[in-house]
Order: structure tokens, then sequence, then C-alpha cells
């Protein structure tokens, strides 16, 4: 590890000292925890994607060949809440904590002690989480959503509430750490309207977490003393309605959708202008599409809901809201696009993950037109057209944005370049592995199969098969991500360069590849041509 | 158990001419792209949604075609000019940046033609909503109560007459439940009726219901939530305990259309199908009367109970051997 020239701040550690317990676990350090957060994150997606494997092989064909229905139930629920609060959210975190000081020009984080907190209390959560399938009784069972009055009857209930309550807590603290450095922590010159997309999407999901995660705390507490302390928030019987639990989820659930999915953009606005050498297009655009992204986040949560039976005005209402959203996520599909058109290009592995990602995105956000319109969503609630949209905008949505951010950003975290010939030999076996594995499941679900089940009737076998295929090789796909950077961080010979891409601008490209371990220790002058879109005319 | 022409699913929908013939082309080509759709139960490689067999159900057939429709165009525009952007802009055929990154014109133009586009689908979807929302007149009344895993059918009222002690379990026939316990060693291919593979989609007593009969449905569940879900019928309605949702449908064809359960209910969730079997209003005033008689002292369906799974079976060509 290189090291900052000056070390104006009281640090009581010297860092070339520190042995392995004191650099990770008690680390401050922005870039130490931020790789933390990252390894974390990778580790939960291959938990997370196992689940999913044995999901795909119990149903590679129809009858019940491996597990038992419930264990079924327990791999449909954990595989969610592993994927989205293990793997997808803290890697964002992790990338965030990595890139924003870099990217603004500041020294760390804002708060760096709560930074080192905030990452630690994820193990606890998710040991806590995992713990419950070898409990007697099980893990939970009842899906991620945890509707009741099914959830309740799961012995696991109390783990899996006290679990993200923990998640929820080291969000939040992400959350302030995030607003406090995008906020106060800027280099002189670094204007809000300058800064990175990247970061302004951070600010406005971390806006977004702050809002958001005491509510599902809310949800999971009422949950809670529904079970143990005879309370009757959602039992019927008791004058409660289960109706309310997802009510107070979706206000929860809907805005975390776009927590999942507003750093992807960020990330994607990145690597596009970087390789297509050109500056993004309508930078203002794309900053005031994010939040009016996330201001509609905030009022369409029952359009997961079209079936429970709301009254007219109330669907009709959601239906509309909902359908705005794709005026705003247009305008970003669209800018992504004109920053192409006019450029430069080259396609190294950053770039291919960003093309599929603009192209994949887009296909989920189709689906999600369709979901939206309340007589088909009817057809669609709950079937498996249901499971391919959110794939679609998670999996080649968010993950592809994280893969493709890590390939962007790896050369400067190791000072080593990747192998680019494995990285296109994952993207290539991603790219077409993932959608055998999720445009099948359109059909499945315009057929009629329901999602949830471990088994399914003869009709549904050819796609499912097809499907699970798919599953398996993109699953195993992901093992040559690994050993891509595996080899980048310790076996690789090629250098890095500073700037590592021809086109790249901005502050993080100023620095060394890996950057001194305290950077900008003295705040650097901004150079407006520097910045990824330094070029706005207006 | 065919639809009649296509063009009719477009024309059903009110509004000016021209849109009709808009949504009436549309429907065509996407009928054209998915072949024969025209299903009312799923079958092997079916790629689109059916277009049901009720006064409702083209609703959300057409909806779902004018859609993938509008989608499809979209997607060619967008990953058109992706595409030729990826091939002619690229720095290896010698391709030189520019430096604009914005252009007002354009902005206002790919702003505006989503707007007007997500207009005409949400008049659309609002048209077909209003219908569906619409339960008055309705000449039968179905009372649909979920368990964890089975449905009960109550039948409350028929042509403004109350109907009592007609009500009975359904739940998952018996051979589909032998073959479906792990490692069963039976084969799902086996479970047939007829030609029809029914596996995990058959039940021991289905709901019989008569055609050309508004049929309203006030579904509620005991324990868990569920959700009562045939495709045939275009719609789906959660049961949940404490509320009481009302739909209807009006079934024109008779026949056999087979469903799941569609909110994830526990262990067997997978397990609880719904069978409703539509038969001709005589068949069904015989049948309901037959369960009517004191003499069956079992409020299920006599003739069904003495040959459980197999008689649903018989139906779908000939709903009236029932008698």
């Amino acid at each position: 590890m290189a090291h900052a020239a000056t070390h104006d701040e009281h640090h009581d550690e010297h860092h070339e000292h520190l042995n392995f317990f004191q650099r990770w676990v008690m680390s401050t350090n922005h870039k130490d925890i931020g790789t933390l957060y990252l390894v974390f994150s990778l580790l939960m997606f291959f938990i997370g994607g196992s689940f999913a494997m044995i999901i795909r092989a119990e149903l590679f064909k129809p009858g019940m060949q491996l597990v038992q229905p419930y264990f079924f139930n327990e791999m449909t629920t954990m595989h969610a809440l592993v994927m989205i609060f293990g793997a997808v959210m803290p890697a964002f975190v992790g990338l965030g904590n990595w890139m924003i000081p870099l990217m603004v020009g500041a020294p760390d984080m804002a708060l760096p002690r709560m930074n080192n907190l905030s990452f630690w209390i994820l193990p606890f959560a998710f040991a806590l989480l995992l713990s419950t399938l070898f409990l007697p009784g099980g893990g939970p069972a009842g899906g991620w959503t945890m509707y009741p009055p099914l959830s309740l009857e799961s012995e696991s209930t109390a783990y899996v509430v006290f679990a993200i309550h923990l998640m929820g807590i080291s969000s939040i603290m992400g959350a302030i750490n995030i607003i406090a450095t995008i906020l106060n922590m800027r280099a002189p010159g670094m204007d809000l309207l300058k800064m990175p997309v990247f970061v302004w999407s951070w600010l406005i999901t971390a806006f977004l977490l702050i809002a958001v995660m005491p509510v599902l705390a809310g949800a999971v507490t009422m949950l809670l003393t529904d079970k143990y302390f005879d309370t009757h928030f959602f039992d019927a019987a008791g004058g409660g309605d289960p109706v309310l639990f997802q009510h107070v989820f979706w206000f929860f659930g809907h805005p975390e959708v776009y927590i999942m999915i507003l750093p992807a953009f960020g990330i994607i606005s990145e690597i596009i202008p970087t390789f297509a050498r050109k500056p993004i297009f309508g930078y203002k655009a794309m900053v005031f599409a994010i939040a009016s992204i996330a201001f509609l986040s905030f009022i369409v949560w029952a359009h997961h809901m079209f079936a429970v039976g709301l009254p007219l005005g109330a669907e009709i209402f959601f239906m509309y809201a909902t359908m705005l959203i794709a005026v705003p996520t247009g305008v970003k599909v669209f800018n992504w696009v004109g920053t192409m058109w006019g450029g430069s290009m080259t396609f190294e592995t950053p770039m291919l993950f960003a093309v599929a990602f603009v192209i994949l995105f887009t296909i989920g956000g189709f689906s999600g037109l369709m979901l939206a319109l309340v007589p088909a969503d009817f057809q669609y609630h709950d079937t498996y057209f249901v499971v391919a949209h959110f794939h679609y905008v998670l999996v080649t949505g968010a993950i592809f944005a994280i893969i493709a951010a890590t390939y962007y950003w790896i050369p400067k975290w190791t000072g080593n370049m990747y192998s680019e010939f494995w990285g296109k030999v994952h993207f290539w076996n991603s790219v077409v592995w993932v959608n055998v594995l999720f445009f099948p499941q359109h059909f499945l679900g315009l057929a009629g199969m329901p999602r949830r089940i471990p088994d399914y009737n003869v009709a549904f076998a050819n796609f499912n098969m097809i499907s699970s295929i798919g599953g398996f090789l993109f699953g195993a796909s992901q093992l040559i991500f690994l050993g891509v950077v595996i080899h980048c961080v310790w076996f690789s010979k090629k250098k890095a360069t500073d700037r590592v891409w021809e086109g790249a601008r901005g502050l993080e490209w100023t620095l060394s590849s890996p950057p001194p371990h305290h950077s900008f220790t003295i705040a650097p002058v901004i150079h407006d041509e520097e910045l990824a879109h330094g070029h706005v005319e207006d | 158990m065919t639809v009649g022409g296509i063009g009719k699913h477009g024309i059903r929908f009110g509004g000016s001419k021209h849109f009709r013939q808009v949504i009436g082309t549309l429907g065509i080509i996407a009928l054209s792209l998915f072949g024969d759709s025209v299903l009312a139960n799923p079958k092997p490689g079916q790629l689109n949604l059916t277009p049901g067999v009720t006064t409702y159900s083209d609703i959300p057939y057409v909806l779902n075609n004018v859609a993938l429709g509008v989608c499809v165009v979209i997607g060619i525009l967008v990953f058109g000019a992706m595409f030729i952007a990826m091939f002619r802009f690229r720095k290896s055929r010698g391709a030189v940046a520019e430096k604009w990154s914005h252009n007002t014109a354009v902005e206002i133009v790919w702003t505006t033609i989503p707007v007007i586009i997500l207009i005409s689908l949400a008049w659309l979807a609002t048209d077909g909503l209003r219908k569906f929302s619409d339960t008055t007149g309705a000449q039968m009344t179905v009372k649909v109560t979920g368990y964890q895993w089975k449905w009960r059918y109550d039948y409350v009222d028929y042509l403004g007459k109350p109907v009592s002690h007609v009500d009975f379990m359904s739940k998952l026939d018996d051979r589909s439940n032998a073959t479906r316990q792990l490692n069963s060693g039976l084969d799902p291919y086996a479970v047939k009726v007829g030609d029809d593979n029914t596996y995990l989609l058959d039940v021991d007593h289905p709901l019989v219901v008569p055609v050309d009969t508004k049929i309203r449905f006030v579904i509620t569940a005991e324990d868990v939530i569920h959700s009562w879900f045939v495709p045939a019928l275009g719609w789906k309605m959660d049961a949940i305990p404490g509320v009481v949702n009302a739909t209807w449908t009006n079934i024109k064809e008779p026949g056999v259309y087979r469903g799941q359960c569609a909110e994830l209910c526990g262990q067997d969730h997978g397990f609880m199908p719904i069978v409703v079997k539509a038969v001709s209003k005589e068949d069904f005033a015989k049948w309901l009367a037959d369960q009517q008689k004191p003499a069956s002292p079992v409020p299920a369906p006599a003739s069904t109970a003495a040959a459980p799974a197999q008689t649903t079976a018989q139906l779908p060509s000939k709903p009236n051997t029932q008698g």
C-alpha cells in the first residue's frame, strides 16, 4: 500500500505498523472499509447465489426431486434477503465508500468511526439471519416480503426482525455518512452541479435510505409485537388488518427498489462517457431524472398490491403514478444513447457490461411498464412474469452495474490491471446465460405459472429446464469473475496507470493507482475540464 | 375452446374508431407473433397470455398485446440507435468524439413522445379497469375461502334465490398429491385426464358454474393470505383473512378452466389448484338441484365424489355428463 506523504489528521494508529486485525477490524479508512463492504458483498453474492442454484435445481423438471416444499420456501426467502440486503446494498455502499471521497476531493468519509461501525454490524446481522437455517424450526419461509399472517407462523421471526433492524441501522448510518461527506467535504470548486453523476445518485439514494429504513424497522417491529407481545396490528381477529402491513412494507419497499438501482444509474453514467470519450449527454437532465424518480418512488407503493382489492380510485392513482416513472427513466436511457452517439467508443469489459446494462435494464423497464397497467397486472401479478421483470432490473440492472463498476475501478483500487481477456470471457458468458436464465420466465408467467412454487404442471417444463440450465451456467460464470478479481489483486503483473482509461475524467483519476492511504489531505484544485462532464457549455 | 375472430378483441374497447383499428392491428401482430395462443389452460411452449373465455378476459389480453407492441417498437428504435452508434462511432473506425453534450430540442421530443404513449396506454387500461370493478348486476354469488391448502366454495345465491347447503372443500387430486411427494418415483407426465396433463392442476371437487351468467365472487381467507387465480378468467384476487374482496366473471364457453393459488401461503402453496367447470345453464340447474337434495348428507358434489380426480377430465368436451 502506498502511503500519503502527510498525516495532518490525528490518527492514533500508524497504518504501516498495523497488524491484520487493526488494519481491517479497527479501520476508519474509507478505502479499507469500502474494500470490506465489497468483499462482504461478494461473499453474500455467492451465498445468495447458491440458494438460487438450489431453487433452479428443484425447478429443473416437474416433480419434487431434491428438497421439501418448506425448505424450498426458505430458499426463495433467504435468496431474496441475502441478495438484497447482503449483496446489492453493501456493494453500492462499498463503491460509495471507496469512490465518493475520491470523486469529490475529500480526505476520507465525514464520520470514519461510524463508517467502521456501519460495516461491522453487517456480519453479525447476516450471521443472525443465516443461523436460522440451522435452528430447529428452520429459517424464514414466508417470502422476503414477510406478509403476515404467514410470516408469523415461522419460528424464526425474532431472528429475522433483529437481523433486519441491524441491517437498517447499518444502512442509515452509511447513508448519514454519505450525505455528510457529500454536503460538507467537497473540495473547493466542486459545486453540487459539478459532481459526478455517481455522487449525485448516491446523495439521493442516501436520502431515500434515511426516509424508508425506519419504515421497514417499524413494520417488522409490529410483526415482532404481533407474534410475541399479543398486539394485533395485522390480525383481523383482533381488529387489525393484514393489508396494513403491505402498505407499510411497500412504502419502504418501493423506494428500496430505487435504492438498488439509482447508484447503478450513477455508475453507468460514469462508465459510458469514459469509453465514448464524450461528456455525458444532458448532465442536468440526468440529475433531475434521478431526483424525480426518487420522488415518484414514494407515491407508487401500492402497485405491488393491485390484487389485494384496492378501491378503483386507488388503483387508478397508483397506475398513473407508476406509469409516470417511465418518463424520467426513459430520459436516462435516451441520454446514455445520446452520450454514445458521436463518441469515439472502445469496448473494454466495463463498457461491455454498461452497454448490456442499458439494453437489459430497459427490457426490465418495459415489463415494468406492462405490469403498471392494472388489468394486465391482474394476470401478471405473482407469476413468473414478475420474477423475470425484477431479475432483469436487479441482475442485469443492479448487479451488472456493480460488476461494471468493479472492472472500471479495480485498476484504481489495486494498481493492477485485470485480465481483459478473462473479463470479456466473463462478460459474454454472463450476458448470454443471464438471458437464457430469465427471458423464458416471461413466457412462464404469461402462461400462468405462479411464483414461489416448488413444482409445476408439465406445461411449464420446457421453459423451466431452459431457465435452470441458464441459471447453472450464469452461476458458474460468476466464478470467472471471482478468478479475475483474485488475479487482479494478487497476481497481475500489469500495472495500472493513474488515468487507467484513456477517456477517464474526474478527480479519482488524478491520484496514483492505487491511491495513497489518505487521499486529498490537501484539497485539490478543480479544473473544470478534468470533470467527467466538465465540457458542459452552459 | 376457441375465441372467435381476432379483430373482435379490439372492437370491444370503447373510444374512437381509429384507435380501435390500431388496437386491432396490434392485436393481430401480437397474435401472429405468438401463433396459436388461443388457449384457456397452460400449454407447453405457450408464449403469450391466454385470451381467456369470459366477457372480460380479452381486456388484459389486448392490453398486454398493445403494451408489448409499444415496447417492441420503442425497443427497436432505442436499441437500433444504440447499435448504429456502437458500429459508427468506434475508435477503431477512426471516429473522433464530438464535444456537444446536450440538445434541448431532442430532449423535449424524447420526453414528450413517451408522455403521449403513456396517456394512450393509461386511457386503455382505465377503461378496462372500470369494467373490471363493476360487480353490479350479478345473477349468482359464490363465496370463495382460502385455507392452508385448499379452497372452500359456498354457493350463496343463484338467479335471485338464496342457495343453502351447497358448499364444499376443493383440494389437490389424489394422483397429483401422490406424485408430488419428494422422490415419489411417480411420473408427473402420467397424471393425465384424457389428453390433458393435469399434474398439480386438478382438484377433487371443482367449482361448478353456469356459462353466460354474471357471477359475483366474494373472496376471503381463513388463515393466511391466498390468491384465487384462474388465467382463463383474466384476473386474480387476493383472499385475505378479515377482508372480503368482491369480483366477478361471466364465462362464455363451457369447459374446465384451471388455475392455482398465486400468493405464497406456506409449504403447500404450490399444491392448491383451482378448477372451474363451466357448464350450460340447464346442466347447472340440475347439478344445483342435486346438491340441494337432503338425501345427500355430504355437502359435496355427489357425482364427483364417486370418481374423484377423474371426473373433471371427462368434462371439457361434454360438460353435461354431470347430470
